[in-house]
């Protein structure tokens, strides 16, 4: 099976089946996505399937072929992406397990929508669990990632 | 990090060879290190051999050896900062690494290698300050030395030591410094000249974490790895009767099914194969003696014990006779359930073993306990048996397991199949798999005089020891386990109040129990500050005013309380339909109060803000600070209006977020921290914010409904 990941082409022999989220860890090595649920509550696992934000814990390999996928190492060669940037700046991380989840979710949300209202955020951002509380700097980091990628920003 | 089985001084020595450059320590006595090894809960504390902590590279990069594991509450940073205060380096050149296991790195009161019960920062101040003050002389005698100079007239700063119009950078200095001795008596800086502890500091882990490259020990990859997944009893106790490995072994990738003293070990190429291979398994258990468990058959059980008086925890005077005097009397029963820690990280442990020797990496709270459990497990002695500290992907408690659980099965496997294998539990496991902070219930009755003062209090506690059947049990001062009655028998309010008593039933479970983040205190915050304000609302009291009464009038508690009802502007009228609620709480030393203003929506009670206040003596880095009081509320709060583990026949009836849910972003209360600035002793950070808010929301909730809620999860339904 045939897979482009973060521009890379890989040609991976695993069943149709098996989700999305370990063919990137198990047999890409690419463990930046984290397993966190395997039933999509948590959003750990989040990548971008042609820029949009999807859970890879129950995603099909074989459903990812020949679509654009995108994870936290690919979402910007220097780790520089504008959600990234506002990531560090304010101290976001704690523990950091749930963070690429998180920040793959943001930088969906910025694409779409690149000022985005608290509403938005608590629309995109619900279905990324942190265990150790991080929201309230995840949304003024997503309200700074905006500001970082200015009007008609890269994001 | 250290192989096997080398001393601590052949481990410096390649340490410093494979590194280039200097990690300056002191060696170990091999008989010391062997009887840590055997005895580590009992053991001495070890002699402090500062310098342990530090390792300076020719490019002046310095490397700080965490002896705590980094798993969210910022001691990769706040650990270092109180390094490089005395060590005069430049802050942007140091990073941080874990530590391995060795006893230099002992837990200073605990003495055995473990990060808990929110000490890490305090525990090890003086000895990490120490260390860099060491470090700092043995660079100034350095080039002192080399330049022919006295000691006396060179200074260190920013990374060089400075005579007149001479530098020398520490990276040049670090090869001579490390041949020196180290200073037994380093002069430490006055805490007016300090430049970096007090500073809001960036956590130097931000960048490896959003770019996806830390690696927790979920991430760890070895050649030849197999993932194992175990099918555990359903019900704690039981056994594993029969089982039939074919189905699960014609699963493509799905290379052996094993058992072990927990399980049956399904191993496979990937997760994937073995979570298909584990689905397949035929399995007949022997469920054991807690087929018929169910949650509400333990409450009443427990409903029946908390009315009669336990073993005495804490007594003054005659509470009895004191309530049959009161003017006015009262009673209540309180509850809280099981929770399971539900760490974003699903527990892994990789292991293996190879020439003699085992190798484990683990996102752990305890290494010296995981290091013991695996070598007896091994064969091996424990010197043989390294650990490699990963990322933790949250502990909460759940990590620091006395039993070394999650590594143990690891060994097993590793020893039986020749090759690395890394088991990995699911979040069903996660959720199923016990260690739970226990189910609690309390009653209690106080007696009001006519001015409406407490003069009479009786609290019976109802619960399972954390301790008991731990190492840690040697520990224990008296029979009673301190855990779960802190913050009870020790209430502060008992001071004021003539005649009290706090006494406890330990029961005996087979459900595994744990310290949760706050441990006893998740529980005896949540009753002893709800209690206290249906004693004020009995009263005819302002909450705050009431509680002000009871507490000394210089005390930390009541400088707290006055701080977050100040900043809260309690007592100012609110919003159509939002009401406030507050709670104080004493735990890890420190004090911490919060307010909470909530309304109902629909029948879900809606948390808007938190006004928190904290006196955790001198702080490290107030950035940290306010993320870990941002935290253990939120950690609260999950628990406060979601969390709860329930049994119906013996098993447990959650199993995923979806039925264990907790708080989510649009849930996120506006959370504003004050840091009261304090002189009192350092405390914890990490765990005080939790126990408080549970109180903060159910009095709020009063206060908006009248409703008193005495149970965990709140539900108004």
């Amino acid at each position: 099976m045939k897979l482009q990941v973060n521009g890379k082409d890989y040609d991976v022999s695993v069943p149709d089946d098996m989700p999305l989220l370990w063919v990137l860890r198990d047999v890409l090595g690419m463990t930046g996505t984290k397993y966190g649920c395997g039933m999509a509550l948590c959003g750990a696992c989040t990548v971008h399937l042609d820029g949009r934000a999807q859970r890879s814990c129950v995603l099909p390999v074989s459903r990812a072929a020949g679509h654009r996928i995108t994870t936290i190492e690919g979402l910007d060669p220097q780790g520089e992406h504008p959600v990234q940037q506002a990531w560090v700046e304010l101290d976001v991380v704690q523990c950091g397990y749930c963070q690429p989840g998180q920040i793959m979710s943001a930088a969906a949300l910025l694409k779409e929508v690149p000022k985005p209202s608290d509403a938005d955020i608590d629309a995109a951002m619900s279905g990324n669990i942190c265990r150790c509380g991080t929201y309230q700097r995840i949304r003024a980091a997503v309200h700074r990632a905006a500001e970082i990628a200015g009007p008609g920003g890269r994001t | 990090m250290s192989a096997p089985g080398l001393s601590r001084r052949a481990f410096i020595a390649r340490s410093a060879a494979a590194g280039g450059g200097l990690l300056i320590g002191l060696s170990l006595p091999s008989g010391l290190r062997r009887i840590f090894a055997q005895q580590a809960w009992s053991a001495p504390a070890p002699k402090i051999s500062p310098n342990a902590f530090i390792r300076i590279a020719p490019d002046d990069t310095v490397t700080i050896l965490l002896k705590h594991s980094e798993m969210g509450q910022g001691v990769s940073t706040s650990l270092p900062m109180v390094v490089a205060e005395e060590l005069e380096c430049d802050w942007r050149h140091v990073r941080s690494e874990h530590a391995p296991a060795d006893i230099a790195y002992a837990h200073t009161v605990f003495h055995s290698q473990m990060t808990g019960g929110s000490t890490s920062t305090w525990e090890s101040f003086d000895q990490l300050r120490t260390a860099g003050a060491a470090a700092r002389e043995m660079l100034i005698a350095a080039a002192a030395a080399r330049w022919g100079v006295p000691a006396g007239e060179c200074r260190a700063e920013n990374g060089f030591v400075i005579h007149g119009e001479r530098r020398a950078r520490f990276g040049e200095l670090a090869a001579d410094a490390e041949k020196l001795p180290v200073p037994a008596a380093p002069k430490l800086k006055d805490p007016k000249d300090w430049k970096i502890i007090g500073q809001a500091t960036h956590r130097l882990d931000s960048p490896v974490k959003v770019s996806g490259q830390a690696e927790f020990g979920m991430d760890v990859r070895r050649p030849g790895l197999l993932t194992a997944l175990v099918a555990r009893s359903p019900w704690f106790g039981g056994k594993v009767r029969s089982f039939q490995a074919g189905n699960a072994k014609a699963v493509a990738g799905v290379v052996d099914v094993i058992e072990i003293p927990s399980g049956v070990a399904v191993l496979g190429e990937n997760f994937w194969a073995a979570r298909q291979g584990r689905d397949a398994l035929e399995i007949v258990w022997d469920p054991g003696s807690m087929a018929r468990h169910s949650t509400a058959g333990q409450l009443e059980d427990y409903r029946r014990q908390v009315r009669t008086p336990g073993a005495i925890a804490a007594a003054k005077g005659d509470a009895e006779a004191a309530l049959a005097t009161a003017a006015k009397t009262l009673e209540a029963e309180y509850a809280v359930p099981y929770l399971a820690h539900a760490m974003m990280e699903p527990l892994n442990c990789t292991a293996e073993i190879k020439d003699g020797a085992c190798e484990i990496w683990a996102g752990t709270q305890f290494q010296t306990g995981d290091q013991i459990a695996a070598a007896k497990v091994a064969g091996l002695d424990p010197a043989r048996v390294t650990v490699h500290t990963m990322f933790l992907g949250g502990g909460f408690g759940r990590r620091a397991s006395p039993h070394a659980d999650f590594v143990t099965e690891a060994v097993h496997l590793a020893k039986a199949t020749g090759r690395p294998v890394k088991v990995v539990w699911t979040r069903e496991d996660d959720l199923q798999g016990g260690h739970y902070r226990p189910l609690w219930m309390s009653r209690l009755r106080a007696g009001l005089n006519n001015h409406g003062r407490p003069i009479a209090w009786a609290h019976t506690i109802v619960g399972q020891s954390i301790l008991t059947g731990t190492p840690f049990a040697a520990r224990l001062k008296t029979t009673l386990d301190q855990t779960s009655i802190e913050g009870a028998a020790d209430a502060p309010y008992l001071e004021s109040i003539p005649d009290h008593r706090v006494d406890l039933h330990t029961t005996e479970l087979r459900i595994p129990v744990l310290w949760w983040r706050s441990v006893g205190h998740s529980h005896t915050a949540f009753v002893v500050e709800s209690f206290i304000d249906e004693l004020a609302h009995a009263s005819g009291k302002d909450p705050v005013a009431f509680r002000r009464d009871l507490l000394a009038a210089d005390s930390r508690r009541r400088r707290v309380l006055d701080t977050a009802a100040q900043a809260f502007g309690w007592g100012r009228t609110l919003l159509e339909g939002h009401a406030a609620g507050i709670a104080v709480h004493e735990s890890f030393g420190s004090v911490v109060a919060h307010v909470a203003e909530i309304s109902v929506d629909n029948g879900r009670i809606r948390v808007h803000r938190v006004v928190c206040a904290v006196d955790c003596g001198p702080v490290v880095n107030p950035d940290g600070v306010e993320a870990q009081m941002q935290s253990g509320v939120v950690f609260g709060l999950s628990a406060a209006l979601y969390g709860e583990i329930t049994f119906r026949d013996g098993r447990v009836e959650q199993s995923n977020f979806h039925d264990y849910p907790v708080v989510r972003l649009h849930e996120m209360p506006r959370v504003e921290v004050h840091i009261v600035k304090s002189n009192e002793k350092m405390g914890g950070a990490g765990e005080p914010g939790t126990p408080p808010i549970a109180p903060a929301v159910a009095n709020a909730l009063f206060a908006l409904t009248g409703k008193r809620l005495r149970s965990l999860p709140l539900r108004l339904a």
